[in-house]
């Protein structure tokens, strides 16, 4: 099976990869989209579209990814699985690759507890490990869950997500073989801001061969505020943000603040880049795509490789 | 066992308010070990009715009896010679202990004055934990005696999310993450290799995928 997704391709040709993402709008706006995704463009060798993040009702992942893709930007489909049970969620891998979606990246998802639908039922009839072995299945065996046959198999780039930031840390890196034997072939972690922890972390992961065998690329988040670094730590689950990195943050004047957190970013990619075993940079600038251009370009990683 | 609460008091007085003569059931079962709807509790909340229904000037009669097992007909049929007195029976079983009243009595009004919870265990006096979902396939052997289908916010069979940290749920830090409960217990065991599997999909269809499920034992029936 050739799977003709670009980041996949500048993943083999053993390009440092650069992703970004983009947070569907709260209504029907196709223009919201399409603006946030012009601001990517030419920056990035693809844009992930989160599925209904922190659990708010959001324009649909695979509506979003089919408009970014119609600019001409290639899309990651994010799909959680706490919406959609495992017949919804084989049927849209079925309609993403035939909308010409070609990557995609299996997650958990936020509890619904945190969102704006708190009484919604959380479906979880499988986890983001069962759904990365279960799009293989479909992809190199053309079966559903099963056994059934499909008449066309869909064409996919598997991802899934890691955070090196949670607990138990041996762990981390058992679930992290889980996933990639599942089928995962790039893995986007956690924002990274705990650098220690991280290098921890990505040696564990190289003492047992899975650099070899996925791509990984670090996730980094640029602070807008010494308020959001705060926030970040207190109220985002499975973040670690050290108060280093908040007191240099308060060490700079307000006018400074953006300047600043763009600053620790490109520092954070730039040791990214030095790392073994470290395959490529995903860029969350959460509501300031304009940052991901600017980071990419100061960190050398502009002009993004055009590969045939 | 099956956990339950008392409703709030005016909702049980809106339910009970087209009635005149009500017998308030209770069941010396479940959920008299969890407080909700014993002897005691079935006293009390007849007495808070009467006190209640009293002040306001309404003219009611609530008795109060209490059944050994209120969700198995050799005991319900206790009733058999009372219900034709009252013009409704205040049930305070679990939602099975209702129902079984119910369909034994199908003239009569039945009103529930509790919400059934979950099925848990009473960890300390005035605590009760869920920790079984009755999914009619017991993993528990695979993730060293703690369910994570019923005790992980996510029901993940393949754990932790990313979202474990210290030991304690994202949900809310007052809950502990049943994953890391797991790790902890299988490596006391020396049997951390459980986890470096895959685990499947869950088989629903044991739970609700195929309506609503009964147990049939030939060499148990008459």
């Amino acid at each position: 099976m050739t799977v003709v997704s670009n980041l996949k391709k500048v993943l083999e040709e053993g390009k440092f990869a650069v992703t970004a993402e983009c947070g569907p709008p709260k209504g029907a706006d196709p223009e919201a989209v399409i603006k946030k995704a012009e601001l990517l463009k030419g920056k990035v060798d693809a844009v992930n579209v989160t599925d209904n993040q922190t659990a708010i009702v959001r324009m649909s992942s695979m509506a979003a990814c089919s408009l970014i893709k119609s600019i001409g930007l290639e899309p990651v489909l994010q799909m959680v699985v706490r919406d959609r049970n495992r017949i919804a969620l084989q049927s849209d891998i079925l309609g993403a690759s035939a909308l010409g979606i070609h990557n995609v990246l299996c997650l958990s998802g936020d509890h619904q507890s945190f969102g704006n639908q708190p009484q919604a039922v959380g479906v979880f009839d499988l986890d983001s490990i069962q759904l990365v072995k279960t799009v293989k299945d479909m992809r190199d065996e053309g079966k559903i869950l099963g056994g059934d046959p499909l008449s066309k198999a869909p064409d996919m780039f598997i991802g899934a997500a890691a955070n090196p930031f949670a607990d138990p840390l041996a762990f981390r890196v058992v679930r992290l073989a889980k996933k990639v034997a599942a089928g995962a072939s790039f893995i986007q972690t956690q924002c990274i801001y705990n650098m220690d922890r991280f290098e921890k972390w990505m040696e564990m992961v190289r003492d047992r061969g899975l650099t070899e065998k996925c791509y990984i690329l670090g996730g980094v988040t640029p602070l807008k505020s010494p308020g959001m670094a705060k926030y970040m730590k207190n109220n985002v689950a499975g973040m670690d943000v050290p108060d280093e990195l908040i007191k240099r943050m308060q060490g700079v004047s307000k006018d400074k603040w953006k300047e600043e957190g763009i600053k620790i970013c490109v520092e954070t990619v730039e040791r990214l880049k030095s790392m073994k075993g470290i395959s490529g940079v995903h860029i969350m600038a959460i509501e300031w795509e304009e940052a991901v251009g600017e980071i990419a370009g100061m960190a050398g990683l502009l002009p993004r490789p055009v590969i045939q | 066992m099956i956990t339950a609460e008392q409703k709030p008091i005016d909702e049980i007085r809106n339910m009970i308010a087209p009635y005149k003569k009500i017998l308030a059931v209770g069941c010396g079962s479940c959920v008299a070990e969890c407080a909700a709807g014993g002897e005691k509790e079935t006293g009390a909340l007849a007495s808070a009715l009467r006190m209640a229904c009293k002040m306001a000037g309404e003219e009611k009669t609530i008795d109060e009896k209490t059944l050994d097992r209120q969700c198995v007909r050799d005991f319900v049929i206790q009733l058999d010679d009372v219900v034709k007195d009252y013009d409704a029976i205040l049930s305070l079983g679990c939602g099975a202990g209702v129902q079984a009243v119910a369909e034994m009595y199908n003239e009569v009004i039945v009103i529930p004055a509790l919400n059934t919870e979950f099925l848990g265990e009473t960890r300390e006096q005035g605590l009760w934990v869920e920790n079984c979902l009755g999914c009619g396939d017991c993993m528990l052997y695979y993730f060293g005696g703690v369910c994570p289908l019923a005790r992980c916010s996510k029901q993940l069979l393949n754990g932790p999310c990313g979202g474990s940290q210290g030991g304690k749920c994202e949900i809310n830090p007052d809950v502990p993450c049943a994953w890391q409960n797991i790790i902890d217990r299988l490596s006391n065991q020396n049997a951390l290799e459980r986890l470096e599997m895959i685990y499947p999909p869950k088989d629903w269809s044991k739970k609700h995928g195929s309506g609503p499920r009964k147990i049939v034992r030939e060499d148990q029936q008459k």
